[in-house]
């Protein structure tokens, strides 16, 4: 027993990800044709060459005929998976081990999401019949939890939390002014942020990720096979995930202001990678800021801040472009958007610009270190996944 | 009575009076007619009959110590569901056996006093629920003269040398009279009532109410003076007060009938006076109360030596007294009577019979699991423990009448409520065990960590007709002596 992943043994050699946003005049399938094509042409392949596919939705279609329909794959084999708002993350995942395992030399894995058809704001799920005693409580709600819990145990006053809240949504829309694919392009003062309408507990609506459509594709390989398809690959060094067990939400113990599902996941991730000091070992990471607490509280789960200090830090800049470790350099769910199925994909395509140098100058990170994070979770405070993966630009 | 030492009636009584009111005032000031003067209850958005019913009848069971009914009679004029009993969801919440028989007498306000009436001249031990909701159309006098509420009477026999509770008011004998007269009537699914001209109910209800009086006195072979206490009630408040003088009561002997404060409760509400009056007699009294609908109904009783060892759960002169007003606006959205932007979130999926079925010991009566060897608590019951992991080694944790604390809390101004905001708590219960829940009866601002709460019986929602039963958390804000503290 034992989880051993399959560091240096995967490369990611195409990506691509399409404009996230309110993509009223766009389909589903555009969406995925878009992002996969973008994919197969960074990659230098077309859709017969790839073996196996691995399609990510949460709930804009059901199986694998969803993304072969669209794309028109002859006979291939397309799995649909489905991990709540680690759906995308979940995708790729499958698709390496798919490759590592040796059962194909070429897999795609591929998220996309057509939120914005659902006529409503946020996110809304699929109802399963059910007896009717779940929680019908927002998301922005569940984390809103997070934020009172975190400032009264590290002793941080109503108004100095309002501002590190504030603090992250201001470097994500930051960032993502600097990205031509985000949903949101514009720089927002801490003023307009803090003055954002309440619309759970202490979160405005600019502490919320925006909700867009939008998709994102890779292609793996053997790690071996990587320079046949480009010069730049970019190796998965590791990937975790968990599920947990709800128990957060009946545990007397559990106290809102970190998330175990996560502290788990990232530990397996760096025991993968080999990495002991991630402040320091890694260029950048990309986090699951669905709301500005839970960016806050990952800052520590992840090992990038003691506990009781993210907040501080976050104040001093550390996180910010050009930052000690920057975080969500392309904006993050919080300006880039939140296509549920492509959020995780989207995030390693960051990864893929940054390590590779591709990444548009005025929002290039400043530091060359090899080595990525991402982060995406889904679910909420006490009954969450957690996924990490570690990808670099070296074989070690 | 028939010589042996078997004495029947009350065994426990309750009352049930929501958290909200509406100042009368109110109304004139919206429509420049109609309300007068002082408050009316209101039940909550989140309430109907069926759950007025459930939080009446938890009160009755906590005050009868170990006595559980072998029945349970569900009266109500504004029944929740027809075709279906509604009395099993008040059968499910208080965890009766399933041998225990649960019946619906609806319809008709009388069927409140009737249904105890029957109770009393039967066996066995009968829990006699009644419950209304009172609706009127704006400036009505049934919107301002109308209440919402519930009441509960355990009715059985006090054998000595048994271990159930006492009776604490000896049932003496009834009187009725019946008529055919059309002075008031709703056709079903109407939200209001019509009434012919006044004057022709009250000239059938007072001869009736008399013809009833002395029917009762003579069945309890005694005189109009040896009555202590009377409640009158109706909904013909004409015909009421016209019968109060008739029957030439002494002064002091008609009991107030929260006319002023609650409203009249419809078809609950002889039997929330009657509980009302037993929690302020004293043993020897003889009390009588009187209902009059389509006919006139006075049952009688005599306080017995218990009722002075008896104390009730939750008195309704205290649920009176604990109470916050409600906007007219409000009050009329709940009611239907207007209809308010709902929020921009799709509404929720009708639940599923077979999965509520299953649950049914969770859903209506909020038991969870405990494992019996790390004493976890699981909400909902759980097979597997999250502590150890043992599998099939949990006892029922039946955790309704358990009350807990607030450890934080939110308010969701977007999630899908009939009345938003959303407050939602997360609760960690005295002796051990959390569970996120949402809460009622309060305003998001009053809200804060610390605050003290118990579990209430609600209906969340409503979707392609099923109503979805659950429970909610509300804060404690009577005396905390009738919560079980573990």
């Amino acid at each position: 027993m034992g989880s051993h992943g399959i560091k240096d043994r995967v490369a990611i050699v195409g990506m691509g990800c399409t404009s996230f946003g309110e993509r009223f005049d766009t389909s589903l399938d555009d969406l995925l044709i878009d992002a996969s094509n973008q994919a197969f042409t960074a990659a230098g392949v077309d859709k017969d060459i790839v073996d196996a596919y691995w399609f990510g939705t949460a709930q804009s279609g059901m199986s694998g005929i969803t993304l072969a329909r669209p794309l028109q794959l002859d006979n291939k084999p397309v799995t649909r998976v489905e991990n709540f708002c680690a759906t995308g993350s979940e995708a790729l995942r499958q698709a390496a081990y798919a490759v590592a395992s040796g059962a194909y030399d070429v897999a795609m894995a591929v998220g996309g999401e057509k939120v914005k058809d659902s006529g409503y704001a946020g996110l809304n799920a699929f109802p399963v019949p059910s007896d009717g005693t779940n929680r019908t409580l927002t998301a922005a709600a569940m984390f809103s939890m997070v934020a009172p819990a975190y400032a009264k145990k590290y002793g941080v006053d109503d108004d100095e939390m309002k501002n590190v809240l504030a603090r992250i949504a201001w470097k994500n829309h930051y960032n993502g002014a600097r990205n031509p694919r985000a949903q949101f392009r514009r720089e927002m003062s801490m003023e307009k942020i803090c003055a954002s309408p309440r619309v759970a507990g202490p979160l405005g609506i600019l502490d919320c990720a925006g909700v867009a459509d939008g998709a994102a594709a890779a292609v793996v390989v053997r790690a071996e096979d990587a320079h046949r398809y480009t010069d730049r690959p970019i190796y998965v060094k590791a990937l975790s995930f968990v599920a947990g067990n709800g128990s957060g939400l009946i545990d007397p113990d559990y106290d809102y202001t970190h998330f175990p599902e996560v502290e788990v996941s990232v530990k397996d991730a760096y025991a993968q990678a080999g990495i002991t000091d991630p402040r320091h070992e890694l260029a950048m990471a990309e986090v699951h800021d669905c709301f500005t607490p839970t960016e806050l509280v990952l800052m520590e789960d992840l090992g990038f801040a003691d506990r009781g200090t993210a907040w501080k830090e976050i104040l001093a800049g550390t996180f910010d472009l050009r930052g000690e470790l920057p975080v969500n350099p392309d904006g993050g769910l919080k300006s880039f958007g939140h296509p549920v199925g492509a959020s995780g994909l989207r995030m390693m395509f960051e990864a893929w610009l940054q390590l590779r140098g591709d990444a548009p100058e005025d929002r290039r990170i400043a530091n060359d270190l090899p080595l990525a994070l991402t982060h995406n979770l889904g679910g909420y405070p006490g009954e969450m996944v957690s996924f990490v993966s570690i990808l670099g630009r070296e074989l070690s | 009575m028939d010589g042996s030492n078997t004495v029947r009636g009350i065994v426990s009584a309750a009352g049930y009076v929501p958290f909200r009111r509406l100042q009368r005032a109110d109304i004139a000031k919206m429509f420049g007619s109609g309300g007068g003067k002082g408050t009316r209850s209101v039940a909550s958005y989140d309430e109907d009959t069926t759950t007025l019913g459930v939080e009446a009848a938890r009160i009755a069971l906590r005050s009868a110590g170990a006595t559980t009914p072998s029945a349970v009679w569900f009266a109500t004029a504004d029944p929740a569901y027809l075709d279906k009993t509604n009395a099993t969801a008040i059968h499910a919440a208080l965890r009766l056996d399933r041998e225990c028989p649960a019946l619906d007498l609806g319809g008709a306000l009388r069927s409140g006093i009737g249904a105890l009436r029957i109770a009393l001249d039967g066996v066995g031990t009968t829990l006699v629920v009644s419950s209304d909701i009172r609706t009127g159309l704006p400036t009505s006098g049934d919107e301002s003269g109308g209440g919402d509420g519930a009441a509960a009477i355990l009715v059985g026999d006090d054998a000595s040398g048994t271990t159930t509770a006492p009776v604490i008011a000896q049932y003496l004998g009834a009187g009725a009279a019946t008529d055919e007269f059309v002075d008031r009537w709703r056709t079903p699914g109407e939200r209001r009532s019509k009434i012919w001209e006044e004057r022709f109910g009250e000239t059938k209800y007072v001869p009736l109410g008399v013809q009833a009086w002395q029917a009762a006195l003579k069945a309890a072979e005694l005189s109009s003076g040896d009555i202590d206490r009377v409640a009158i009630t109706g909904l013909h408040g004409r015909a009421v007060n016209a019968l109060a003088k008739t029957l030439g009561l002494a002064d002091g002997v008609k009991v107030d009938d929260l006319a002023g404060s609650v409203g009249i409760t419809g078809t609950a509400h002889a039997a929330l006076l009657l509980t009302a009056m037993l929690e302020a007699a004293t043993p020897g009294q003889v009390l009588a109360v009187v209902m009059l609908a389509d006919g006139a109904d006075v049952l009688l009783f005599r306080a017995t030596d218990a009722l002075a060892g008896y104390q009730s759960a939750r008195p309704v002169a205290t649920q009176v007294r604990s109470a916050q007003d409600l906007p007219y606006g409000k009050f009329l959205s709940w009611r239907g009577m207007v209809t308010v932007e709902p929020p921009r979130r799709p509404e929720p999926a009708r639940v599923s019979s077979s999965a509520a079925g299953r649950s049914e010991g969770w859903k209506f009566g909020f038991v969870g699991s405990r494992d019996r060897t790390s004493g976890a608590l699981h909400l909902p019951p759980s097979r597997v423990s999250m502590d150890g992991g043992a599998l099939d080694d949990m006892e029922p944790a039946p955790m309704a009448d358990v009350a807990g604390t607030i450890v934080t809390f939110t308010i969701d101004k977007l999630a899908y409520s009939p009345s938003p905001p959303i407050v939602f708590a997360v609760v960690d219960f005295d002796g051990g065990g959390r569970f996120p829940v949402e809460m009622t009866d309060v305003d998001a601002a009053d809200v804060k960590i610390g605050d003290r709460v118990e579990m209430t019986f609600r209906r969340l929602f409503t979707a392609d007709g099923i109503h979805d039963y659950f429970w909610k958390a509300r804060p404690v804000r009577t005396a905390a002596s009738d919560l079980e503290v573990s």
